[in-house]
């Protein structure tokens, strides 16, 4: 593995807390997945491409901002993975790098609706943005 | 019995009947929610990463506030329940976590989690007691078909939530019983409603929301009940018109404290 994916891949596990080595590629988390259709990747490719150092893919993946943060895979998972903290993780080495933001304030004029709940907009704030 | 209050940004404002009804159906009950001064906003999501610390600094100024007055933690809406209990598993399962949210907050004494965190549906069922609830009906529900709405944050993870069985709950259910109501068994109950990728992307959300409320429907639901004002929003949005409403509105109508009366 390059030194930089090794790099990546140690601080990922670092701060998500998972272990994809426990997985079994049984594929339960992405069957479960209300947005697996939305995905580029799916909860467990994400498992094996981090597992083999293999993020780069991920970085520039949409499929990091289409988790719904449901946490069916976390539950669903037969071997205790937790993908969703996986996808988390790599979503945050984007966001929180400089102008790397994916919703910003002057985004959400056009996205208002008047029933729309305060609770969306801080939610997709926490989501998307550092 | 007083407990500390954590009401969330939605209860003021677009979700004000999931606030206001709880507060008049907890002192029918015999419980004060007391409202924790200067609280702030939960954040909506918990962030799972373990070196996010400034964002779950809210959940753990509240927690400190219940602890210091020696009181549970409640509240209403099921995401800011979700972020509460998640960010107090973590000061209670990750030493490093807990010690840097410590330094951050510098209280007098250290926050250790030790604030018992209840959700209001669980309030009512383990600390009020379902059956002293339904011996408080005035109005019961005559039978209604009710089709309760989890979701996701009230039941998962389930290593952290601990409400109940997250692929068989029954604590709606039970509740809707002792209102005198009839729960609908439906499979779509505890799946994803879109949540706030309907900001960005509504059609998603609508996809998701209308399999949970046709599947409701199906099985014959007249209403649908929900503790969450995103879930009710994305329920609503997604062109099915069955009516979406929240407990605490099924609750102060059969514990008679509604205003303007439709349950004649
Ligand atoms: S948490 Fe995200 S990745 Fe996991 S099942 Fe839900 S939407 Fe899919
Ligand atoms: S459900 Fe768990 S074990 Fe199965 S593929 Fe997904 S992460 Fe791996």
């Amino acid at each position: 593995m390059h030194k930089d994916n090794e790099k990546m891949k140690s601080e990922i596990i670092r701060r998500s807390g998972v272990n994809p080595s426990k997985c079994m590629r049984c594929g339960k988390c992405s069957g479960t997945c209300p947005a697996y259709d939305e995905m580029e990747y799916h909860p467990h490719q994400f498992v094996y491409m981090v597992e083999s150092g293999d993020i780069e893919p991920l970085l520039s993946s949409e499929s990091l901002y289409k988790c719904l943060s449901c946490f069916a895979c976390v539950d669903r998972c037969p071997r205790g993975v937790e993908p969703a903290k996986l996808v988390e993780a790599v979503r945050l080495s984007v966001i929180r790098q400089q102008g790397a933001n994916h919703l910003t304030a002057n985004d959400i004029p056009e996205m208002l609706d008047p029933d729309l709940p305060q609770q969306a907009i801080v939610s997709a704030f926490r989501k998307y943005t550092k | 019995m007083k407990v500390s209050y954590f009401p969330g940004c939605t209860l003021k404002n677009k979700a004000v009947i999931l606030d206001t009804y709880a507060r008049k159906c907890a002192e029918v009950l015999g419980v004060t929610l007391e409202e924790i001064e200067n609280w702030q906003c939960c954040g909506g999501v918990f962030t799972t990463s373990k070196d996010e610390v400034a964002t779950k600094l809210s959940s753990v100024r509240a927690l400190k506030y219940a602890q210091d007055r020696n009181q549970p933690l409640v509240s209403v809406c099921s995401a800011c329940h979700n972020v509460i209990k998640q960010t107090n598993h973590a000061i209670q399962t990750d030493a490093e976590f807990s010690d840097k949210v410590n330094r951050y907050i510098a209280p007098e004494s250290p926050y250790t989690g030790d604030t018992q965190v209840y959700h209001y549906l669980e309030l009512l069922r383990d600390v009020v007691g379902f059956d002293k609830v339904k011996e408080k009906v005035v109005n019961p529900l005559g039978g209604r078909k009710i089709a309760p709405y989890y979701g996701c944050l009230l039941l998962r993870p389930n290593t952290v939530m601990q409400m109940d069985d997250p692929e068989n709950p029954q604590i709606f259910e039970d509740l809707i019983r002792a209102l005198g109501g009839e729960p609908v068994a439906y499979s779509m109950r505890n799946e994803c409603c879109g949540g706030y990728v309907t900001m960005e992307n509504p059609e998603f959300a609508k996809s998701k929301s209308k399999a949970v409320t046709d599947n409701a429907t199906a099985f014959g639901a007249e209403c649908i009940v929900t503790a969450c004002p995103l879930c009710k929003y994305n329920l609503d949005k997604n062109g099915n018109s069955v009516p979406v409403v929240y407990f605490t509105e099924l609750l102060a109508e059969a514990l008679g404290v509604k205003e303007d009366e439709t349950n004649a």
